[in-house]
């Protein structure tokens, strides 16, 4: 440690101002507080302060999302070999296989990883550098949350354009991290699925190797993901919904089903949410919320029962599709949602809402989850100034019962 | 006795070094020296030069908009230096003191014969009437409002703070004389607030002054958070407040007719030999009370002196003075040293609120923290943990965000008038994006002040 700090020492010089890398002095600085916690003192207010700070923060969350990734890349591999017919729906989770099946995982994701940490930092660093502040810590969430919502077969260039996009167009241009309005990785997919529909739709993009593979395999194992058997149910006006691959919701909640990269393993994510409530780094009132609206509407539907969707078990809207993704990692960005406990309720409320009304009603697309949150994300600072401003209004009828 | 008040939110940051029971009377030190900048709203011009002869309760400076409002030496003897800062500003007036620690006489009556005026005048002309902060805004008071109330905290919940029950064994009766001066000086109520966890303490024992019991964590001690739960400060409204060992000081000049600063203070922290108490004559110098008293360190080590407490005291040197206000004084390492992949590490011996440390597993662990900012200033990401530590009904970052803003109005609605620095400070110790948040608070408070004269 100390050769490495007298390293650091002696070409700090280079990077201070009138140093000859003067200019990178942001980029220098990043690495510096990366390798060492820095030796500045408190100067004014409280002498000491509590241990933690942004980067073990947004550590925590990485860690919470490990779970989901590390099965995430396993589920890659299977899918794969399972549409391939190596691999039958069937076969025991030996060793050898679970090993099979996270290598190609791992092989497929860690580029998607690579491209998006690289290019959104690299943004960061630019706008540290112009700015002239220090590098926030925001991007590395934001970075493996990326991945995670993407499907397999997104094109690495998709992942890269999209992730400029969010940095820039949605954080950025708001003056960077803690002023942004919308989820940065939320947006990137959203951007992708606006722009680049096809490549994020349908029932070929979720499994590895599917859109170029011949006809008669693909008869074999559906890539379809249960949202898509949703749809299809709506669109076919079946009595029933028919699960690709005779699918059960206890696949679902371990996560072997075609999917978004990080978001089919209910149990996964929940391992991931448990850490987080734990830690204390995301709001317990927003994960609840979010899960009891969705659970409630649902259930409204069940009342409603028009339709074969209509009829489905409420709580089959949280094991499905991307709602526990986007409730438990996306729904809770402090930044983006609402910042007062009343607040976190509300809006965690109608996220859940949101989310199953889009599914139920709207077949075109069947995927709520992420249009929700965005949309909630453009109403929080309504609700908070709601929730502020009754408050005010508090201490306005004081002064009013006092004077009087 | 009146209902118990229990407020849940806060902490008790438990730190080593907490002062044993017992005191030592300090012999008289060399030098003493009263720093203007204690007196929050205070103008300073001096009235003394080098080498005039003073005696305890000689005023050295006036205030340059309220000439009746002074400060006055804390001793007698001779002044030996008027230290001055950038662009001249006046940071301390010593006096070199002679030993015999003798005060100007006033002429005080017993409480029932003073009026109002006559105490006022009494108070202003010895200097003891900075003891008096008004709120809202936290500084000294101005004698021609007519305060709603008054409000006193009897006991002080800060880390390694002193136990004033302790400190004022001996203090009972010039407390009793202090409570019948301030009553004169409202037409409302005269509050005591005492910790419901030690009830049989001198605090309990006096009259005159209508005592609420408060349960709770820190800042339950904080007079503002007792005011806010009592009777919060409407806009137009003026509630004055006293230190409980200044009343007692107070007290003691009413009875005497002589000022006479001696006070006992916590000697704490980490870097102390053996913290214990001391008694004192206010405005002492530091190096008077901790010369031979701090730890040896090892070479490349400092420590850090906090004339108060960890929170919300101030930064002083061993050649500097205790505050005006301070009952106690807190030793603690420097943190100036880097730590490799800190803010990954395990860090067992750290303390953190949040579970991302192991301190949770250990409730009990008395903590050794030094002065490491623990990260960098980052834009305020994380919502809902500040509140946890503030118990009042105000929403602190949209507080602080009015006063980024500038935005006079919402500050006001938001409730700046019920809070100062110290009400604050610990969101500021629990605050992952190292925010300065109590220097923003009084960047706010002093762009009210402004505004509204």
């Amino acid at each position: 440690m100390k050769a490495l700090r007298n390293l650091v020492d002696r070409v700090k010089p280079n990077f201070e101002k009138g140093g000859k890398f003067e200019k990178l002095h942001a980029t220098f600085d990043a690495f510096e507080t990366f390798l060492f916690v820095p030796d500045t003192v408190t100067h004014t207010g409280s002498h000491i302060r509590d241990s933690i700070d942004l980067k073990r923060t947004m550590s925590m969350v990485i860690v919470a999302l490990l779970p989901a990734l590390l099965f995430g890349m396993f589920n890659v591999g299977l899918q794969h070999y399972r549409v391939f017919g190596e691999i039958s729906v069937g076969d025991p989770y030996t060793f050898d296989l679970i090993w099979k099946c996270f290598w190609f995982g791992l092989l497929k994701v860690l580029p998607i990883i690579i491209v998006s940490y690289v290019v959104g930092l690299g943004i960061e660093f630019i706008f540290a550098q112009i700015r002239g502040h220090e590098v926030n810590e925001g991007f590395l969430v934001t970075g493996f949350l990326i991945p995670l919502v993407m499907p397999v077969e997104v094109p690495l260039w998709m992942v890269a354009v999209a992730t400029a996009f969010s940095v820039i167009i949605g954080k950025e241009v708001f003056g960077g991290t803690g002023m942004n309005i919308f989820n940065p990785a939320l947006l990137a997919r959203a951007f992708i699925f606006f722009a680049y529909t096809p490549y994020i739709s349908g029932d070929k993009v979720w499994v590895a190797g599917l859109n170029k593979a011949p006809e008669n395999i693909v008869d074999s194992y559906s890539g379809a993901t249960p949202l898509a058997d949703v749809t299809t149910t709506i669109s076919e006006g079946a009595e029933i919904v028919n699960w690709s691959n005779g699918s059960s919701p206890i696949d679902w909640i371990i996560g072997t089903i075609p999917g978004s990269i990080g978001e089919t393993s209910t149990i996964a994510i929940l391992l991931g949410a448990l850490f987080l409530l734990f830690t204390g780094v995301a709001s317990w009132r927003i994960m609840l919320s979010v899960f009891a609206g969705g659970y409630i509407m649902g259930l409204i539907f069940n009342l409603i029962g028009l339709n074969a969707i209509m009829d489905m078990p409420a709580y089959y809207h949280l094991i499905i599709g991307g709602f526990a993704f986007g409730a438990v990692f996306m729904a809770t960005d402090p930044v983006t949602g609402s910042q007062t406990n009343t607040g976190k309720w509300i809006y965690g409320f109608s996220i859940g809402v949101l989310a199953v009304l889009l599914r139920v009603l709207n077949p075109g697309y069947p995927e709520g989850m992420m249009l929700s949150i965005l949309f909630m994300n453009a109403m929080t600072p309504l609700i908070d100034h709601y929730v502020v401003q009754a408050n005010v209004n508090k201490r306005k009828k004081r002064l009013k019962t006092a004077v009087n | 006795m009146s209902n118990v008040i229990r407020i849940k939110k806060g902490l008790d940051i438990s730190l080593e070094g907490a002062a044993t029971e017992s005191v030592m009377q300090l012999p008289t030190a060399d030098k003493y020296a009263v720093k203007p900048d204690d007196f929050k709203g205070f103008t300073p011009k001096l009235l003394v030069k080098q080498g005039d002869v003073v005696a305890a309760g000689s005023p050295l400076l006036f205030d340059k908009y309220r000439p009746e409002w002074v400060v006055t030496s804390p001793v007698s003897g001779t002044v030996s230096s008027i230290n001055r800062g950038e662009k001249r500003k006046i940071l301390e007036v010593v006096v070199t003191s002679d030993g015999k620690n003798e005060s100007k006489e006033f002429p005080v009556k017993p409480t029932r014969d003073l009026k109002k005026e006559e105490l006022t005048k009494l108070l202003l002309d010895s200097g003891l009437w900075n003891f008096i902060i008004q709120r809202p805004y936290g500084i000294v008071a101005n004698p021609e409002d007519s305060p709603k109330s008054i409000f006193i905290s009897g006991f002080d919940t800060a880390p390694l703070a002193p136990d004033m029950n302790f400190v004022l064994k001996k203090e009972g009766d010039n407390i009793q004389v202090g409570l019948e001066a301030l009553a004169k000086l409202t037409s409302g109520e005269v509050n005591l607030s005492l910790n419901a966890d030690s009830e049989t303490g001198v605090l309990n024992k006096v009259k005159g002054a209508k005592i609420h019991l408060f349960e709770g964590p820190h800042p339950t001690g904080n007079v503002g958070v007792q005011i806010n739960n009592l009777s919060p400060i409407n806009k137009g409204e003026v509630v004055w407040t006293i230190d409980i060992q200044n009343l007692a000081i107070l007290g003691r000049f009413i009875k005497t007719g002589k000022v006479d600063m001696t006070k006992t203070i916590a000697l704490t922290g980490s870097q102390i030999e053996n913290p214990q108490y001391y008694t004192i004559i206010g405005g002492a110098s530091i190096s008077s009370i901790v010369q031979g008293r701090i730890k040896p360190q090892k070479s490349g080590d400092s420590v850090r002196i906090i004339s108060g407490n960890v929170l919300t005291g101030q930064k002083v040197e061993e050649s500097g003075y205790i505050g005006f206000y301070s009952n106690q004084i807190t030793v603690i390492p420097e943190g100036d040293k880097y730590e490799m992949l800190g803010w990954i590490a395990p860090r067992f011996n750290k303390f953190s609120t949040s579970r991302s440390y192991f301190s949770w597993l250990r409730p009990k662990k008395k903590y050794d923290l030094d002065t490491n900012m623990n990260g960098g200033e980052r834009a305020l990401v994380m919502t809902g943990i500040y509140e946890k530590y503030f118990p009042m009904n105000i929403y602190p970052i949209y507080l602080l965000k009015a006063i980024m803003a500038g935005d006079i109005d919402k500050m006001e609605n938001l409730g700046i008038y019920e809070v100062i620095e110290e009400d604050i400070a610990l969101c500021e110790f629990v605050d992952p994006s190292k925010t300065e948040m109590q220097a923003i608070l009084r960047e706010g408070i002093n762009a009210m002040i402004k505004e509204l004269n």
